[in-house]
């Protein structure tokens, strides 16, 4: 990977002069009802967020984000055509007009959002590194870790993260890197190593490869920041504000406790925000040259917050990864939604 | 006095010199080092290929739908078959298969009407196969005509997709190729300049970057409402690309020929097309066959850079399939079929060059 890493530099550095005739590119929102699809721009592979399943249809957190943009936008959450894009041509993609909206497991960091052209439209996934540790160690915390073997990735920032980590708490550790995530995961099963350390996203990715996969526990800690969400092109505000708020309606709507299943006989209800939400009081999706129930549509066509998480990701896939930070506010963790109204 | 007056029946050979025990111990088991040797050769042997086919074979699990048919004591190649489909035709919509499937048996069709012999009508199923079914099998593979529903190219993928790219890089590489390396050659300015830069130009970039070029940065100089499909930008970058890399393999064969055969060609008369095409192209192809087959080869091999670009070709879509939560950690089968696919066409590829070579020999060889 450290090519690509390379490479990746070369075009970050190179993109923002050639950012410029992307922004006249202004109302992406008519060019998508014209062409009747949002282009998505998204990983090729990325187990949870974006990957194929048996039968040709990409699942996975980043798509249910682009599917609830699509119900809001044209209202039908099948009319998205995913872009598989590699790490190194995403921005450039986005910038060149190639997909409306990327959704790809980007981290939100502010040279990102400053010189590249595009806006970070809100958080879909608070991810951050995690250790993974073999459960028979009997291990419940990450500051019980001193003087561990730590299997990492090469070339990526979890090595930095890891040295400062155990720097501030005054522990030792002994890194043995790999230069990929399968060749890590088979590093820490064959005992090179106590603990595994990665994005937490990843680790119960690599957790369900393991031969028992109860082997093994991701512990609670959390020691960096990387919120995943989507992005835009910087200059058509009007678009950046369907993007942003799609995400925000999924939030809502799990907060007020609507939900795929029962959505229709929240339609019903007399709670003046769901009312707002669906579109029964107020003109919100209008404001944004929608239709009035573009979050019903989001809500009954992809879901809310908590059905695309659970899933994708959490208690309903193959990961089981807690809600942890990504609950909301309300019960614990930092998803926080501005309200509709 | 006895005299024995009848013949010795002939005997064969000791069996000490003759036969399977012999050849074993002339080549394998003479003197004590080779026999070590021999050994340790067949320990090493055991130790790979024992394991390797209990994985593959004895251990494996064929049958069956989901991960949990597959017991992990060996390959799972439930997973190879719960994916084949899309791992021949990519996203390609299932309903519309069948295009795909008439266009792979006219493919294979016209592949070994060309290479077998006995065939007749050469000429013209060449002549159908370059401009006749290209037309067919776009037609029928995107749609859009005679009510077949448009797919777009996104959606094709697989190994109908490596096979595509290949197959139009080298059908398409080959004559810009030669045009090229004549170009080289010649004595006019312009068009050896011209040739000159083209190649050295598309040889000193790498392949990932033309593909990233076209797929990336062209659209950022195209005016916005103008748009050429990826596919087709990726195609064009291959093409040119291999087609440098044609040029000079080609123009190392007319290098090979002796400068007598153009000299004589002209006292006869010919033009410089005719001296070309029938007296020092001919020979000149012929003794390049590896060369091109080498060429063709690592260029059917370079339609996997294609990943990065988002089109899905062979290595790409199982790479794809390898990230589904439901089949994460079953890579090595996927790798190991994408390998065997790729061998198996290459393999073919250079036995068929092989073959045309022997054809071919006419004693130029020494």
């Amino acid at each position: 990977m450290n090519t690509t890493r390379w490479l990746g530099l070369g075009i970050t550095l190179l993109a923002p002069t050639l950012w410029v005739p992307a922004t006249a590119m202004a109302d992406t929102l008519e060019a998508v009802q014209e062409r009747d699809s949002v282009r998505c721009g998204v990983n090729a592979a990325q187990p949870g967020f974006s990957s194929l399943d048996d039968n040709d249809q990409y699942r996975g957190l980043d798509t249910d984000v682009c599917r609830a943009i699509a119900a809001a936008a044209l209202g039908d959450a099948s009319k998205v055509n995913f872009v598989p894009l590699d790490s190194v041509e995403r921005f450039a993609a986005l910038q060149s007009g190639e997909v409306d909206v990327l959704s790809r497991t980007t981290t939100w960091t502010s040279s990102r959002d400053t010189t590249l052209g595009m806006n970070f439209t809100g958080v879909s996934y608070y991810d951050g590194q995690a250790f993974m540790v073999a459960s028979d160690l009997g291990v419940q915390s990450a500051k019980e870790l001193d003087g561990a073997a730590i299997c990492t990735q090469s070339g990526t920032t979890s090595e930095l993260n890891l040295s400062d980590y155990f720097r501030i708490n005054n522990m030792t550790y002994d890194a043995v890197v790999f230069d990929s995530p399968e060749q890590s995961i088979a590093g820490f099963e064959a005992g090179r190593c106590d603990v595994l350390s990665s994005d937490a996203s990843q680790l119960y990715a690599q957790r369900i490869q393991l031969a028992d996969p109860n082997m093994a526990v991701v512990l609670p800690e959390i020691i960096s920041k990387e919120p995943l969400g989507p992005a835009v092109r910087q200059g058509d505000d009007q678009w950046f504000n369907i993007v942003k708020w799609s995400l925000f309606a999924m939030l809502n709507a799990e907060e007020l406790g609507v939900s795929q299943a029962n959505v229709d006989e929240q339609l019903s209800s007399e709670n003046p925000d769901v009312m707002r939400l669906l579109g029964q009081d107020g003109d919100f999706g209008e404001a944004m040259g929608l239709s009035s129930d573009w979050a019903y549509q989001i809500v009954k066509q992809v879901g809310n917050y908590a059905d695309i998480y659970d899933r994708n990701v959490g208690a309903d896939s193959d990961f089981n990864i807690a809600r942890g930070l990504n609950a909301l506010w309300k019960d614990g963790g930092i998803q926080y939604a501005p309200p509709i109204r | 006095m006895i005299h024995n007056r009848t013949m010795i029946e002939p005997k064969p050979a000791p069996s000490s010199s003759v036969g399977p025990v012999a050849w074993l111990r002339s080549n394998l088991f003479n003197g004590p080092i080779n026999t070590i040797f021999t050994l340790i050769g067949l320990y090493i042997l055991y130790l790979l290929v024992v394991p390797t086919v209990q994985w593959a074979f004895i251990n494996a699990d064929w049958v069956g739908t989901t991960r949990d048919d597959c017991s992990r004591e060996g390959a799972c190649w439930v997973f190879i078959n719960a994916r084949f489909t899309q791992f021949i035709y990519g996203l390609y919509p299932r309903s519309e298969i069948w295009r795909a499937n008439i266009v792979f048996a006219g493919f294979f069709t016209l592949i070994a009407w060309l290479a077998i012999p006995r065939l007749p009508f050469k000429h013209w199923v060449a002549v159908f196969a370059l401009v006749g079914f290209p037309v067919i099998a776009y037609v029928l593979l995107h749609g859009g005509y005679f009510d077949l529903p448009r797919v777009p190219t996104h959606r094709w993928g697989g190994l109908m997709l490596t096979l595509l790219l290949a197959t139009v890089g080298m059908v398409g590489a080959l004559p810009i190729g030669i045009v090229l390396a004549l170009g080289r050659r010649s004595n006019m300015p312009i068009v050896k300049s011209f040739c000159v830069i083209f190649i050295e130009f598309w040889r000193g970039v790498p392949l990932i970057t033309v593909l990233f070029m076209a797929s990336v940065m062209l659209p950022l100089f195209l005016p916005s409402d103008m748009s050429v499909d990826r596919l087709v930008r990726a195609l064009i970058g291959l093409t040119l690309f291999q087609s440098a890399y044609m040029a000079e393999v080609i123009r190392g064969g007319l290098q090979a020929i002796p400068k007598g055969q153009e000299e004589a060609a002209a006292a006869l008369g010919m033009t410089y097309w005719k001296r070309m095409g029938l007296i020092i192209l001919p020979q000149a192809l012929k003794m390049m066959i590896p060369g091109i087959v080498n060429t063709f080869i690592s260029l059917f091999k370079d339609t996997t850079l294609v990943m990065i670009i988002g089109l899905f070709d062979l290595l790409g879509i199982v790479q794809a399939a390898l990230a589904d939560s439901r089949w994460l950690g079953f890579s090595l089968e996927g790798y190991v079929f994408a390998a065997f696919m790729f061998w198996i066409f290459c393999f073919s590829m250079s036995r068929y060059s092989q073959y045309l070579e022997r054809k071919l020999h006419t004693g130029h060889k020494r």
